[in-house]
């Protein structure tokens, strides 16, 4: 991680620690005020609580992981050289690997593009990233369960795919045209 | 602790197991950065702990579901998935938030518009990726995107 991310990184955290302190107070005032509010409000907070506590260290620990094991030109190699249902399928998965958030998703896409990769995969890898996460989907199941976690998956693979073949169309059509013109 | 928590935490466990018998050195680093992420994502694990809290407890499930309930339709489907696209919360603790209403009578479509919006769409990332990617190729898939995003809301509300 290079040092500008390093620096933004600790202003988030300052600003997230700041707003926590505002949400704190404001929660022990309005608790004062309503005190027949306070045994629901700590109930529900608690509840949440322990159901993070038990699932994220987990999820941490499996992004730890895949960001050491999984090198970036694994990927980048991979989706560069590989077209058709095999090149969606590999931009699936390497987009769901439990790998850091999206903005880390955007240098690797522009280098795929460089590198003359299909658009679809790199939009399909790039949704995969924002949307398929392995951790991400580990979350919805505990929290939303299976159903709502199963379908919501299968829809978002279909519409990725079919949007990364949608803006592949439009790109090379408008090339098309430039090049006549 | 629910199966599904049991279920992730010995995968991880398994997992953890198999990269130190592999490369000591290697997960001693995935280990760091896995406690550098826990520890920068904290302070909004529990800023949105506590705000489920407070929304259980001052705001009626009969409120809720007024704005983004069944009844609420389209439109409310509409402002979810635009409130999605501008927040810039991670995903991964969107769920307990999301659960949260879905319990208290947000519906199905509002829910998962919400989630697809939030993780697909980054408004506040937008410049970052028209850098990276071109303007063009940006726009389309943010555009694109929150269109899909609602056609999977509708589509998740057909079928749940």
């Amino acid at each position: 991680m290079n040092k500008e991310s390093q620096q933004k990184q600790k202003k988030t955290f300052k600003r997230d620690v700041a707003i926590l302190m505002i949400v704190l107070l404001v929660t022990v005032i309005l608790s004062s005020f309503f005190p027949d509010k306070r045994p629901e409000l700590i109930n529900v907070s608690w509840g949440f609580l322990i159901e993070m506590a038990a699932i994220l260290p987990a999820v941490m620990i499996l992004m730890g992981l895949f960001a050491v094991f999984v090198p970036k030109d694994t990927i980048v190699n991979h989706l560069g050289e590989t077209s058709g249902i095999k090149g969606i399928a590999l931009a699936l998965f390497f987009g769901a690997l439990p790998t850091g958030p999206l903005y880390l998703a955007f240098p690797l896409a522009a280098v795929l593009i460089k590198k003359g990769a299909r658009i679809s995969n790199i939009i399909v890898f790039l949704s995969a990233w924002a949307c398929i996460k392995i951790p991400q989907e580990m979350m919805e199941l505990q929290f939303l369960g299976v159903k709502f976690m199963a379908a919501r998956l299968v829809l978002t693979i279909v519409f990725v795919i079919v949007m990364g073949l949608i803006i592949e169309g439009l790109l090379e059509w408008e090339e098309k045209k430039f090049n006549k013109n | 602790m629910n199966v599904t928590a049991i279920f992730i935490n010995i995968f991880s466990l398994l997992l953890l197991l198999i990269a130190f018998i592999k490369d000591r050195k290697k997960t001693k680093q995935a280990l760091k950065i896995a406690l550098k992420s826990f520890i920068a994502i904290l302070p909004m694990v529990l800023i949105i702990i506590i705000l489920i809290g407070l929304l259980l407890s001052f705001v009626s499930s009969s409120d809720i579901s007024t704005i983004i309930g069944e009844q609420s339709g389209f439109s409310g489907v509409l402002i979810v998935a635009l409130f999605g696209s501008v927040m810039h919360i991670p995903s991964l603790i969107s769920f307990p938030l999301a659960a949260s209403v879905l319990k208290n009578g947000a519906s199905v479509m509002a829910v998962a518009a919400f989630i697809t919006t939030l993780t697909m769409i980054g408004l506040l990332m937008l410049p970052l990726e028209i850098k990276e990617l071109g303007k063009k190729m940006a726009l389309l898939r943010n555009g694109l995107s929150f269109v899909f995003a609602i056609l999977i809301a509708l589509l998740m509300g057909a079928v749940l």
